[in-house]
């Protein structure tokens, strides 16, 4: 098996690294910090991180330091930033990791990215359940602060920046960076309509950045090596630098494998994580979280990377990869996907929260065995009437699983509408109906 | 009253936003630890403490599925159902709970000692089929081990087979790949 130098996984690969504050500056911490702050000029360091062409690692991927770019200059108030640790993407954890064994990586990629913005007060808004890691982050908080890495006059530079752990309560939605916002601002987690972008209304409609966890983690790295050694990382010029993706489902070794952006779907699938888990083969997988359209054998020498997952008809997104063998019911598979949808619609756009519920209702029915052969064109429809016709892009996300199954899988469900049809199962046809 | 126990704490909460609304989620919190769920008479006082209305406490508080508005047993047992986990035995799990404890997602048990939840990914995808319960994480949950963990919870109150700091897999097996 081939082995890649990890970036952001090596301190908490050693076995006995623990990330407490001593050993992440033994392994060469808060060193960009020192080398930067006051030192380098916050719009040289947006330079750095835009030429290192690092992207986010939430979902969308959009480029960093385009982002921190769209910040007003000569605004004069406060700024903010936030870091997106709401992880809730089915299939990805690996945030939770970065948090949980080096927070200071975090928090030194935190600082750089404040003072790169010029922001003074920051917030990580972590996902609700991470109970241990909210306190692991707030333990790292204190021992930053104490050694004057955070708070007021970091290293007599006269630059003050805090940052706060702010915990969620359970909502998908709120990793949308504009439901995050409302979320953080003490309401519903209901995504904003853009524009205006954050970077001009954010967080208390001041400028601001949302990066996501992992985005964030590679800042220290960036800084300390360079622009030109992380862009000559994974598949330059569009995918620079590693991503954690995390491998679930019928693989032998289920976990995070960090690896250069580009490597296959068949490499980190039969090579870092084990391969199967029996002697079944692999029937479909998911390339980048339950947004993401399935894929099919066909597509494992595809690139991890944006844009060849893009033109495989799916996205490379949060980099949760999950994995399902032979025998794994794709009707069903769809269903699951579908009722965390409906569960997670926050209901502020009516193709949404009204689609999501027939979705599910009609999936359920075909499951079943009550379903009928119309439904399949119904389904589409409906997917297709949600689709870009919301605020933010879960719409688009929610009709992933059932369009990308119907289109490889269709078969599948036609059995199931087949064997409701010798059962003689299905409710009649309500009257007029045209099919 | 949250107020008079808790001054200090709830005076640094404040003091972490510009904007006092904020603080709402990190007070509903207290209250949730205090009463084990939110109680109307804490969002009443929650809104006046925050110069909020108490249908804006009540729309954001209905809007978190952590916030439990009513009573749940001392473990609330929250077994991940979505597909991730699902592919490697979440609805197994499930049913070891109910036959073990004789409750369905959505009950209690009669001792109100367990509660059972069937809830969305936890983002613990890799080391499925796995449960919260409460502040803690059970992962790659077998029938042995579910037994051990319901035993020491009824004994000790917690156990020791939780998931401590995360990383999967686990440093030795990560440098051997």
């Amino acid at each position: 098996m081939k082995t890649y130098e990890p970036i952001l996984l090596k301190n908490m690969m050693q076995p006995e690294y623990a990330g407490s504050l001593p050993e992440y500056e033994r392994a060469g911490g808060y060193q960009a910090l020192r080398k930067v702050l006051g030192k380098v000029t916050p719009a040289e360091v947006t330079a750095v991180v835009m030429k290192s062409g690092l992207r986010g690692r939430g979902g969308a991927g959009f480029p960093t330091g385009v982002k921190w770019g769209f910040l007003p200059k000569d605004y004069q108030g406060p700024r903010y930033l936030c870091c997106n640790a709401d992880e809730s993407e089915p299939g990805t954890f690996k945030d939770r990791q970065l948090i949980e064994r080096d927070p200071h990586q975090l928090l030194e990629g935190m600082l750089l990215a404040c003072y790169a913005i010029g922001a003074a007060s920051s917030y990580i808004y972590i996902r609700g359940e991470f109970v241990l890691g909210a306190k692991i982050l707030e333990a790292a908080i204190k021992e930053a602060r104490a050694a004057g890495y955070v708070g007021k006059n970091i290293f007599g530079t006269g630059i003050s920046i805090d940052i706060w752990v702010h915990r969620g309560a359970g909502a998908y939605i709120c990793g949308e960076e504009t439901a995050l916002l409302e979320s953080l601002e003490g309401k519903r987690g209901l995504p904003r309509v853009k524009p205006p972008f954050p970077a001009t209304h954010g967080l208390y409609n001041k400028p601001t950045v949302v990066n996501n966890v992992e985005t964030l983690a590679n800042l220290p790295h960036i800084m300390n090596r360079g622009a030109e050694w992380f862009a000559s990382i994974g598949s330059p010029p569009k995918s620079t630098g590693t991503r954690v993706f995390c491998v679930s489902g019928h693989v032998a070794r289920p976990g995070n494998y960090e690896v250069p952006m580009g490597i296959t779907f068949r490499e980190l699938i039969y090579e870092q994580a084990g391969g199967m888990r029996s002697d079944k083969k692999l029937k479909a997988f998911i390339p980048g979280g339950a947004s993401a359209p399935f894929l099919t054998p066909d597509h494992l020498d595809v690139k991890l990377d944006f844009e060849s997952v893009a033109l495989a008809g799916s996205m490379l997104g949060s980099g949760g990869v999950t994995v399902m063998e032979e025998g794994t019911d794709m009707v069903w598979a769809a269903l699951r996907l579908m009722e965390f949808f409906y569960h997670e619609s926050c209901g502020k756009c009516s193709p949404c929260r009204e689609g999501s519920s027939w979705l599910v209702q009609i999936m359920r029915r075909i499951v079943n065995k009550r379903g009928r052969m119309a439904d399949l064109e119904t389904l589409t429809d409906l997917c297709k009437n949600i689709a870009g016709r919301t605020v933010c892009a879960f719409g688009d996300a929610e009709v992933s699983p059932i369009l990308s199954t119907l289109k490889h899988w269709r078969h599948e469900y036609v059995t199931y509408i087949h064997a409701a049809e010798a059962a003689n199962l299905i409710r009649p046809e309500p009257a007029g109906a045209k099919h | 009253m949250l107020k008079e126990k808790y001054q200090a704490e709830i005076d640094e909460i404040l003091s972490r936003y510009p904007v006092k609304r904020s603080a709402l989620l990190p007070l509903l919190y207290l209250a949730q630890r205090e009463e084990g769920y939110v109680t109307e008479t804490a969002m009443q006082e929650i809104a006046g403490i925050l110069k909020l209305t108490p249908p804006q406490v009540y729309e954001t508080a209905t809007f978190y599925t952590m916030l439990n508005l009513k009573p749940v047993g001392k473990f609330h047992l929250q077994v991940c159902k979505s597909l991730m986990c699902a592919l490697v035995g979440s609805d197994t799990v499930i049913g070891w709970i109910g036959t073990k404890l004789g409750i369905k997602p959505g009950e209690t048990t009669q001792d109100k000692l367990f509660t059972l939840s069937s809830v969305e990914c936890l983002a613990a995808c890799g080391t499925g089929p796995m449960m919260q319960v409460n502040d803690d994480y059970y992962e790659r949950l077998t029938e042995e081990k579910l037994d051990r963990i319901l035993a020491d919870l009824r004994q000790t109150g917690t156990s020791s087979l939780k998931t401590g700091p995360f990383m999967w897999p686990e440093p030795a097996n990560a440098v051997k790949g």
